[in-house]
C-alpha cells in the first residue's frame, strides 16, 4: 500500500497549468462503462492503495481510492463483515474509488443500500489542484453540502477522489437461497409481495425462467421464512457461486454485443423488449440483451418510472445514458465547473456535454 | 435583530411587496403585521430571532412559483419553512426577505403499496405517512423525535435522522425523487422511481442542503414493511464506560439493533421523574437496545442482548413484553428534552457525532468543560451511531450565561471533530453552527460550497447567511480561536484508543 496524494496533486496541477485533460483510472475494470472520450493524458491511481484506517466495532472503513475492493472484502472477512452493496469485483480488478465513481452495487441493494447509500466521506482533488475532504468518518454527519455521494455516478467528472471512508456490515449469521419456476411476469409480482413482507429477504433476481430469493439473518428467522416461502432450496455452495456470479456480472448476458441496463419502478410490468433479460433488485433493475434504439429504450424506461443506460457495446462516442432535461443538463454543467472550472477531469465520460 | 418601529422604507417595501402577492394568493395568507409575524419569528431553536419583511403561504405550486420569481426579479431573500421545528434557526427568517411556509401543501398524493413508495407534499408531517401507510402494513422508516409535527420538506431539507436510523438510514437513504422549485422559479424534478438515476447524484447533493439550494415542492420516499415485532431492552450500568463497551460488543456480536440509545445519570433521573418509565435512577448510565424483524429473529436477538448485558456488568435488564410496556420504555428517552426541561429554565441542545469508542474519551472532557463552565449539561445519545445530544442547562435571565452556555457548546462541537466527529450529526448547521464550520472545514472546503450554491442559486437569495459561513467569518474564528479545547493535547492523542482491536 503507498500514499500517492501528493504525486496525484501535482499531475492535476500540471494538467491545469498546461490547460490539459485527464482521464481517470486504476483497476480499469469498468472502461466499457460510459462514454469512450480522449483526453491529453491518463492519471494512474492504481498505486494508491491501502485500507487507511478500519474499525469494526464502529462499522467504519477508510481506504485509498485505488484500493482493489477483493483486498477491502478480505481484511472486512476477517471481522466477519461485509460490503454490503455487494459491488461488482471483476475479476478482481475493481477498486473502491471506480465503484463509487460508476455507482454499481450488486444484488443486495435493495435491502442493504447501494455503494452510494454506505458512503460516509471522501477526500478529492478538485480542479483546482486543491485537496479537499467532504464528510467523515462517522455514521451522521449533516454539516456542508454532500460533495460525498455526489460523486456516485458522475464518472470521476467532479474531481479525483483519494480516499473513501464507508460504513460496513457485519455479515448474516445464516443464508439460504430458494428457487421457483415462473415467468418474468409472475416473477416481478411474487418479488414485490415478497419485498412488502418483514422477512428477512436480501436478493431477488429472475432470469430464463427461474426466481432466485436469498433470505440473510439470524437462523430462526431465515429458517422459518423459507419454510413459508417454500420452492426449492439451493445446496449452500451452489447459491454461493450463484450470487458471486450476479455480483460480479458473470451471466452471459452482461457480456452480449449491446447491453441495456434499466433502473425502473421495482413492480413495473414486463417491458416489452425483445431477447435475453435478466430481472435484479426485487424488479427494479433490468437487464437487457440486444440491439435496439436508443429512443425506444429510454421511451421504455419513462413508462416504467426510471432510466436506462446503454451500459455495454453499441456506438460510445455517442450518448450512453438516459438524457436528462436541458435545465438539469445545464445545472449539472454549473456544478461541474463548481468543482472542475476548466473541465480537466473525465470530460464527456457520463454525458457528452459534461 | 429587528427594532420594534419598522422604518418608513421598510413598511412601504412592505406594503409594495405584499400587494404583489396579493394579486395572486388570498390577502389571509400573506402575512406582514407584526402580531401575526410573530409566531414565524423563530424555529425550535428560540434564542435567535428575526422579524420577517411577509410571510406568504401559497397553497399551489404555481403560487410558491410566482412567488420566487418576484423575490427574484426584486433581490429578496427567501427562506423556506415546514413546521419551524428545526433546531439549528435554519428557518429563521431574514429580516429583509420572505419566509415561504409550505405549509399548505398537506397532502399525501399517493401511497403505492405494490412499489412500497408515497408521494406526498412537503407540508405532511413525518409521521402522517407512516399513519397513512400503516394501513397496508408499511411505514416510513426515519423518525425524528419532532416526527409528530416535522415536516418531510423540511426532513430532505436537513437530511433528518431519528433514533432508527443505524439499521434503517437518514433521509437520503429513504428518498426515491424530489420535485423542487430553484430561486429563479423553475420547477425540476430530481431522482425517479427507480432506485438510482444516471449521472451525478443530484438527489445526495439536495438532500441536507438546508434550503439553500431549492423549495420542496414534492417528495417520493420510500415505505419499509412494518416488523413483526420490536421488543426493547433497557439495561441500568454503574458506569458510562461500561455502557459503551456494551455497545460495541452488540455490534461486534453481528446485530443491528432498530434502536440503540443511551442516557447519562443526569438524563436518567430527569426522565424518570418526568416520565415514570420506570428506569434505574441510581445508574450512572442507560443503554435502550430495540430489536425489531421476524418474530423469530427479535426473540433470538432479544436473548443474546439481555445474556450480553448481564455479562458486562448490567446493574438492572428489563425488556419489554408488551407493546404498552415498549411504548412506557421509550417515553422516558423521547421524553428527555422535556423533562430536562423542566428542572431547568433553559436547556440548549447540541448535536455533534463522534466515533463511539471516543464517547467515554468526550464524557470526560465534557464534565470537565462542564465544571469550568459552571454549567450543568445532561446526556443522551443516539449510541448506535454516534451521534450526542449534550443538553447544557442555563438560565437565560442570567446575565451572561446564554453566552456561556454557547461557547461551551461550542467547544463541546470542537472536541466532536478533534475526535474524527462533525459538529452535527441531524439537527443542520443553519445560523447556529456557522461558528464552527471552520473547525470541520477548511477555507477551500467552504469556498466548495459557495460554488456549489451559486450553481444553483446565483444571486444566493435562498436561505442567505445559513449553513455556510462567509470566508471572512472564517478566518476570523481562526484568528481568534488558536486553543481550541481545555485539554486539546490530550484530546489529539486520544485518536488511537477508538476501539479498533476490540472485535
Amino acid at each position: 500500500m503507498s500514499d500517492l496524494t501528493n504525486e496525484l496533486i501535482s499531475q492535476v496541477r500540471d494538467a491545469v497549468e498546461a490547460k490539459e485533460t485527464l482521464a481517470i483510472s486504476a483497476g480499469g475494470s469498468k472502461a466499457f462503462m460510459g462514454r469512450q472520450i480522449e483526453t491529453d493524458r491518463t492519471i494512474d491511481v492504481s498505486g494508491h492503495t491501502g485500507i487507511v484506517s478500519y474499525q469494526p466495532v464502529e462499522l467504519v472503513m477508510t481506504a485509498r481510492a485505488g484500493t482493489r475492493l477483493a483486498e477491502i472484502e478480505s481484511a472486512l472477512s476477517e471481522h466477519n463483515q461485509m460490503l454490503a452493496c455487494e459491488p461488482p469485483r471483476f475479476g478482481g480488478k475493481a477498486t473502491l474509488g471506480g465503484t463509487l465513481a460508476a455507482n454499481v452495487s450488486g444484488p443486495g441493494r435493495p435491502w442493504y443500500g447501494s455503494i452510494r447509500d454506505h458512503v460516509l466521506g471522501v477526500r478529492l482533488i478538485n480542479g483546482e489542484a486543491e485537496q479537499l475532504r467532504f464528510g467523515g468518518q462517522v455514521m451522521k454527519n449533516v454539516a456542508g453540502y454532500d460533495l460525498s455521494r455526489l460523486q456516485a455516478g458522475a464518472m470521476g467528472g467532479l474531481g479525483l477522489m483519494t480516499e473513501i471512508s464507508l460504513k460496513v456490515l457485519p455479515k448474516p449469521a445464516t443464508t439460504r437461497t430458494l428457487k421457483f419456476a415462473m415467468d418474468q411476469a409472475e416473477a416481478i409480482q411474487r418479488m414485490n409481495s415478497m419485498s412488502g413482507q418483514p422477512k428477512p429477504i436480501t436478493a431477488a433476481y429472475w432470469h430464463n425462467g427461474e426466481l432466485f430469493v436469498r433470505l440473510a439473518g439470524a437462523a430462526s428467522a431465515v429458517d422459518a421464512t423459507a419454510k413459508i416461502w417454500g420452492g426449492d432450496e439451493l445446496a449452500p455452495e451452489v447459491a454461493l457461486a450463484l450470487w458471486a456470479d450476479l455480483q460480479d456480472q458473470k451471466p452471459a448476458l452482461f457480456n452480449a454485443e449491446k447491453v441495456w441496463r434499466f433502473s425502473v419502478k421495482g413492480s413495473a410490468d414486463v417491458l416489452p423488449i425483445e431477447g435475453d433479460s435478466l430481472i435484479n433488485w426485487g424488479g427494479a433493475e433490468r437487464w437487457y440483451a440486444g440491439d435496439h434504439s436508443f429512443d425506444r429504450m429510454v421511451e421504455l424506461a419513462e413508462s416504467a418510472g426510471g432510466q436506462v443506460s446503454l451500459y455495454r457495446g453499441g456506438d460510445r462516442t455517442d450518448e450512453v445514458l438516459h438524457p436528462v432535461n436541458p435545465s438539469i443538463q445545464a445545472l449539472q454543467q454549473r456544478i461541474k465547473a463548481s468543482v472542475d472550472p476548466q473541465g480537466v477531469f473525465n470530460p464527456g465520460r457520463a454525458f457528452g456535454w459534461l | 435583530m429587528q427594532s420594534a418601529v419598522a422604518s418608513p422604507d421598510r413598511v412601504a417595501k412592505r406594503q409594495r411587496i405584499a400587494q404583489r402577492f396579493n394579486e395572486f394568493i388570498d390577502s389571509h395568507y400573506v402575512i406582514s403585521d407584526s402580531e401575526t409575524l410573530k409566531p414565524y419569528e423563530c424555529d425550535g431553536l428560540s434564542a435567535y430571532c428575526e422579524e420577517a419583511l411577509i410571510v406568504v403561504l401559497p397553497s399551489t405550486v404555481e403560487q410558491a412559483q410566482k412567488v420566487l420569481k418576484i423575490c427574484h426579479e426584486e433581490n429578496i431573500p427567501v427562506v423556506a419553512r415546514g413546521a419551524g421545528t428545526g433546531l439549528c434557526a435554519g428557518a429563521m427568517p431574514h429580516g429583509d426577505g420572505v419566509v415561504l411556509s409550505m405549509a399548505k401543501f398537506n397532502k399525501i398524493l399517493e401511497i403505492d403499496t405494490d412499489a412500497r413508495a408515497a408521494r406526498v407534499q412537503p407540508g405532511v408531517r413525518n409521521l402522517a405517512i407512516s399513519e397513512a401507510a400503516g394501513d397496508y402494513n408499511l411505514y416510513y422508516g426515519p423518525d425524528p423525535s419532532s416526527q409528530i409535527a416535522c415536516t418531510i420538506g423540511g426532513n430532505v431539507a436537513e437530511n433528518s435522522g431519528g433514533v432508527h436510523c443505524l439499521k434503517y438510514g437518514l433521509t437520503v437513504h429513504n428518498l426515491l425523487s424530489v420535485q423542487f422549485l430553484t430561486m429563479e422559479g423553475e420547477l425540476l424534478t430530481i431522482g425517479s422511481e427507480g432506485l438510482d438515476s444516471c449521472g451525478m447524484d443530484l438527489m445526495a447533493l439536495f438532500t441536507g442542503s438546508e434550503g439553500l439550494l431549492g423549495v420542496v415542492t414534492e417528495v417520493r420516499v420510500k415505505l419499509l414493511p412494518k416488523p413483526e415485532r420490536a421488543q426493547v431492552v433497557v439495561a441500568g450500568f454503574d458506569s458510562v464506560p461500561k455502557a459503551g463497551d456494551a455497545v460495541g460488543e452488540i455490534i461486534a456480536k453481528g446485530i443491528i439493533p432498530g434502536g440503540l440509545e443511551m442516557m447519562d445519570g443526569f438524563a436518567i433521573k430527569a426522565a424518570e421523574d418526568f416520565a415514570k418509565a420506570g428506569y434505574p435512577v441510581d445508574a450512572q448510565a442507560l443503554l435502550l437496545c430495540e430489536v425489531d424483524g421476524t418474530d423469530e429473529e427479535v426473540a433470538e436477538h432479544i436473548e443474546a442482548v439481555e445474556t450480553l448485558f448481564r455479562e458486562l456488568g448490567a446493574t438492572s435488564v428489563r425488556t419489554s413484553q408488551s407493546e404498552e410496556e415498549r411504548a412506557r420504555l421509550w417515553a422516558g428517552r423521547k421524553s428527555a428534552f422535556p423533562a430536562v426541561g423542566r428542572i431547568s429554565p433553559d436547556y440548549y441542545c447540541m448535536d455533534g457525532t463522534i466515533p463511539r469508542g471516543q464517547l467515554t474519551h468526550v464524557l470526560l472532557e465534557m464534565q470537565k468543560m462542564s465544571e469550568h463552565y459552571g454549567l450543568r449539561v445532561a446526556n443522551v445519545f443516539h449510541a448506535g451511531d454516534g451521534n450526542l445530544h449534550p443538553l447544557i442547562l442555563f438560565d437565560a435571565n442570567v446575565p451572561g450565561e446564554l453566552e456561556r452556555t454557547e461557547e461551551f457548546g461550542g467547544k463541546i462541537l470542537e472536541l466532536c471533530v478533534e475526535v474524527g466527529g462533525c459538529i452535527t450529526g441531524e439537527h443542520g448547521v443553519g445560523y447556529e453552527k456557522l461558528r464552527q464550520m471552520p473547525a470541520q472545514f477548511s477555507d477551500s472546503e467552504i469556498e466548495q460550497f459557495h460554488k456549489v450554491k451559486r450553481a444553483f442559486d446565483a444571486k444566493e437569495l435562498l436561505n442567505p447567511g445559513k449553513g455556510i459561513p462567509t470566508l471572512r467569518s472564517c478566518q476570523e474564528y481562526r484568528s481568534l480561536d488558536l486553543d481550541l479545547t481545555p485539554n486539546a493535547q490530550v484530546s489529539a492523542n486520544s485518536n488511537t484508543d477508538a476501539g479498533e482491536f476490540r472485535v
